[in-house]
């Protein structure tokens, strides 16, 4: 009998039901497509933010020493010290491992280039590497220095066949050397020499143009610093930091158990750069403070403007749903008056008007979750050029939240409901 | 015992008295019309009998139990337990076959039966009506449903407000008979008119004016299970 009267009011009202449908489908593509470009943002905004580079550096011990003494920037040359290259994989089996977006090893050296002597940097480019937990990464400089312009050439690309050979030139030392895309220069090393073809020019807008790009064996090889490494560049996605953080930077051992589980478990830039020490034998990871700052922030940001966004759909939707499904009330009026006047109970009022709205719900639901994956994919395409994962968590949330916004929207039209007087409405008053 | 008992029953609405020291028996079995012109309480003494509304002051006994006091949850019980009520306006659900309609006061009072419901229509001549939407049935059928509604739950007491008022003279007649049958087998009916001619049909008239009762008429000496007519 129940479920008769229920599809009769469902069938009668269907311009209405539709209106509710409708507002709940809105409110829940809304809620579907913020949530799922929220849980999924992380990933996309590491994407865009490697394109503003490293934000923690890591050196050897003693040059970070030298350099904090002296306040000069503490390199290989000065010092000798070099981080070991067989322990870079680690860095992605740190807490934070899915917190490294990419990075890069560094090897200084000052080199002599067609007779004259110029800064050397061998690097990574685009460099697979199988890492021990079975990850697959692309890392390198490619990606971490996105805003270089190549004038002339290409980027180099470990995966291509010769590029092991050839190198790139910042665009100052080009004109120095009087060279482009596809000449040959020799290099002459402190324990061997050869001849480059150069791949690509460069324009970096700062002092890498005056500096030689090179395979890091390459540089290896010409300065006998076999499996050495003088920095890593590290691209991490951060939290901003507190006060937990800033105490920690200084010095962890200072932290209560509860401060320091706190901040090791969260993504600091210092709990990263701690971790990433705890693994690279010998080092000191340093946040560049400015840059992992504001890409925590701008994350931070994002989520925020998308919770709201959220919340806003979110209470529209309420509203909607309050103001329809009380006018259907408000029409029903000599029904509920005469089922009150039958003897049916506030309860079963309440459940019967509750009931119809959580069916209209479904059909809203289901409808706003299909639309709000299409919205969210728009989304991904037009911000961040790619698709959307949908993350399993989005699933029970935007559930939870549609019943959550459609109780909400009920309350007021069963309070209108309980209120109507059989007497009343019976006797058309 | 009286089944029905309202003693000095007062109900004001800001300065105006719609019910001024009323008081009224209806015995079992009884079919009482309650008659005045408009504004002379009897929609204010029928809601009350119906527990639809309390009074100001007063007591008003139903089957001994003093319903004046009831909290709302108790008077919606009592009124799906004891009392079956008939409209001027029907007041069928829409959407609702007419077997259903009848159903819907079974699921509120205990469990919808079919079977029942079908017994309950046949009772008032609408078994091959009972699969029609009310759209589809004139006002006549309209009022035997909701007759079959009122009965359905085996009420102590049938609470008839205006049940001629929208009907035409035949229509108006099948359900006067239909009252006279019910009467004849012992259903206590009140039946709230302005329509003489109906009032006449009871047994038995109480005419409230500006809120008080002026008149008694009639012979309660016909008890329960008569089938006599006035």
């Amino acid at each position: 009998m129940f479920f008769r009267m229920i599809r009769g009011m469902l069938t009668r009202q269907t311009g209405k039901m539709a209106m509710i449908a409708f507002t709940i489908a809105l409110g829940a593509s809304l809620a579907t497509a913020m949530l799922a470009v929220m849980f999924d943002v992380s990933d996309k905004v590491n994407q865009e933010l490697k394109t503003y580079g490293s934000n923690i550096t890591v050196v050897p011990k003693e040059s970070s020493v030298i350099s904090d003494l002296y306040e000069v920037d503490g390199q290989a040359d000065i010092t000798k010290a070099y981080l070991r290259e067989d322990e870079l994989g680690k860095i992605k089996t740190i807490f934070w491992t899915f917190n490294i977006v990419d990075f890069a090893p560094m090897l200084d050296a000052r080199m002599t280039v067609n007779g004259t002597e110029a800064p050397v940097v061998g690097s990574w480019f685009n460099h697979h590497l199988d890492l021990p937990t079975g990850e697959q990464l692309d890392a390198g400089i490619t990606s971490m220095r996105s805003w270089w312009e190549i004038v002339d050439g290409r980027w180099l690309d470990e995966a291509k066949s010769g590029d092991d050979q050839r190198v790139m030139l910042g665009h100052n030392l080009a004109e120095k050397l009087g060279v482009g895309a596809g000449d040959t220069i020799s290099i002459k090393g402190s324990a061997s020499s050869g001849s480059y073809e150069v791949a690509g020019v460069f324009d970096a807008g700062g002092d890498e143009d005056d500096q030689l790009f090179a395979p890091l064996d390459l540089v290896q090889e010409l300065s006998d610093t076999d499996g050495k490494l003088s920095s890593i560049e590290v691209s991490a996605l951060t939290t901003p930091d507190d006060e937990t953080s800033r105490q920690a930077a200084k010095d962890p051992s200072k932290l209560t158990i509860a401060q320091y589980e706190t901040w090791y478990c969260t993504a600091y830039a210092s709990s990263i750069c701690y971790q990433i020490q705890e693994v690279i034998t010998d080092s000191v990871a340093s946040p560049v403070r400015q840059v992992a700052d504001a890409e925590g922030a701008i994350l931070d940001k994002t989520e925020l403007l998308m919770v709201l966004i959220t919340i806003l759909a979110l209470l529209g939707s309420a509203l909607g749903i309050s103001n329809l499904v009380t006018a259907s009330v408000m029409e029903r009026g000599q029904e509920i008056g005469l089922l009150k006047a039958i003897g049916a109970t506030d309860r079963a009022i309440s459940g019967l008007v509750l009931t119809e709205i959580v069916c209209v719900a479904i059909v809203g639901g289901i409808v706003g979750f299909g639309v709000g994956l299409g919205f969210a994919q728009i989304i991904g395409q037009t911000v961040f050029g790619s698709s959307i994962a949908l993350k399993p968590m989005v699933v029970p949330l935007v559930v939870v939240l549609v019943i959550a916004v459609t109780l909400l929207g009920s309350i007021s039209a069963i309070r209108t409901a309980l209120r109507l007087d059989p007497v009343e409405v019976l006797h058309d008053r | 015992m009286s089944l029905l008992e309202m003693k000095n029953v007062y109900k004001t609405y800001g300065d105006l008295n719609a019910l001024d020291d009323v008081s009224i028996n209806i015995e079992a079995g009884e079919w009482v019309a309650i008659m005045g012109p408009s504004g002379s309480g009897k929609s204010t003494a029928m809601n009350i009998i119906g527990c639809m509304d309390k009074p100001t002051s007063g007591q008003v006994l139903l089957d001994g139990q003093d319903i004046s006091k009831l909290s709302r949850r108790e008077l919606t019980e009592i009124r799906r337990d004891k009392i079956g009520l008939i409209f001027q306006q029907f007041h069928l659900i829409s959407y609702l076959t007419a077997v259903e309609n009848v159903m819907v006061a079974q699921y509120y009072h205990s469990l919808p039966d079919e079977a029942e419901a079908m017994e309950a229509l046949e009772r008032v001549g609408l078994a091959d009506r009972a699969k029609h939407l009310p759209s589809q049935l004139s006002g006549g059928e309209q009022q035997r449903v909701c007759v079959a509604r009122a009965l359905i739950n085996h009420p102590e007491i049938i609470l008839a407000d205006e049940p001629t008022g929208n009907l035409d003279e035949k229509n108006e007649r099948i359900v006067l008979d239909l009252f006279r049958q019910l009467h004849a087998e012992g259903t206590t009916l009140v039946v709230v008119t302005h329509d003489a001619e109906v009032g006449a049909t009871a047994q038995r008239v109480i005419t409230l004016e500006y809120g008080k009762v002026t008149s008694e008429d009639g012979d309660i000496s016909f008890g329960k299970g008569s089938s006599a007519i006035k």
